[in-house]
């Protein structure tokens, strides 16, 4: 396959991608994907991005102060 | 005078400067669609219908039961735990002012977040920092036109990603593409609860959170593990 050939391939692939991804199907079976290591490399690396982030932030709550100055104003506001 | 924890104001939609345009549905949002009827849970509806009676317990229960989420997502979209509370307490205010007008049409979280959202979004038109608006995110860029991706040197990341650098890079990255980012990656919403929250479609919000993932990789490439965007 010529290389402009492969990268139309690529383009068509990558233009496919948020829909393919946003499915949640397993895009690694992709038929392009077996012969196109670019691709490939793209697609691990927004698979490993996404799943960083994911372990990024912990979840914590908010300090107590928070609701305090809520209740507060809410009482303001009566 | 309420010990307010910061100067925003809950209606400074109209006083602000137009240093960011913030399309108006997402400022102010219109009633939820009734097209997402979800099926309704008898204590969260018992507790809804008491807040919007005026029960301060009532709220106090909703405070509890969405604080984390709501602070969580607004420290992942400022980055810093100041703002981060000061945005809460304000998305929580809005909420008690509203929650009369909340008629059970979506999810109560997805009206809640859209609420937080804004507020959040209000937060960023005020600073100085260049900023877009989800419409400007929506349009794609001459570099993302052209499919950058494609045919460039094999420059994938090396496995793990150093945390700093990551952090970073989302930082930067334009607010219209983090918020997408950390609904969907990092906050775990699905496209269809995103794009009900933003009022934009499923595939802009699928072709959005494409973007900013390869706008990280993008970043994460040039500046190598442990620099970070500087």
């Amino acid at each position: 396959m010529s290389e402009d050939a492969n990268r139309l391939n690529c383009e068509a692939f990558q233009e496919q991608l948020p829909e393919l991804i946003g499915t949640g199907e397993d895009v690694s079976s992709h038929p392009h994907l077996e012969t196109c290591e670019l691709c490939r490399a793209l697609l691990t690396d927004l698979e490993t991005i996404a799943e960083a982030a994911r372990q990024l932030f912990p979840i914590s709550d908010p300090p107590d102060e928070v609701w305090e100055h809520i209740e507060s104003a809410i009482k303001s506001e009566k | 005078m309420p010990p307010s924890r910061s100067s925003m104001q809950s209606d400074g939609a109209t006083s602000l400067p137009p240093a960011v345009e913030v399309p108006s549905q997402v400022l102010n949002p219109p009633p939820a669609p009734i097209t997402t009827v979800v099926a309704p849970n008898p204590v969260l509806s018992d507790l809804l219908a008491r807040a919007q009676a005026g029960d301060h317990l009532a709220f106090a229960q909703i405070y509890s039961m969405n604080k984390r989420r709501i602070y969580s997502l607004c420290l992942r979209m400022v980055g810093n735990i100041a703002a981060a509370e000061d945005l809460t307490q304000e998305a929580f205010l809005q909420l008690h002012r509203k929650i009369a007008t909340f008629r059970g049409d979506s999810a109560f979280s997805t009206w809640l977040h859209r609420l937080a959202i804004n507020v959040v979004l209000m937060h960023l038109r005020k600073r100085a920092l260049p900023v877009i608006s989800l419409d400007e995110a929506m349009e794609p860029t001459d570099d993302e036109r052209a499919g950058r991706s494609f045919g460039e040197p094999d420059l994938h990341l090396s496995g793990a990603i150093d945390r700093l650098a990551l952090q970073r890079a989302i930082e930067n990255l334009p607010d219209g593409y983090r918020l997408i980012f950390v609904l969907h990656d990092i906050e775990g919403f699905e496209h269809n609860q995103i794009a009900d929250m933003l009022e934009c479609s499923i595939g802009n919000s699928k072709s959005q959170l494409h973007k900013a993932r390869l706008k990280l990789r993008d970043a994460l490439r040039i500046y190598p593990r442990g620099e970070g965007r500087r």
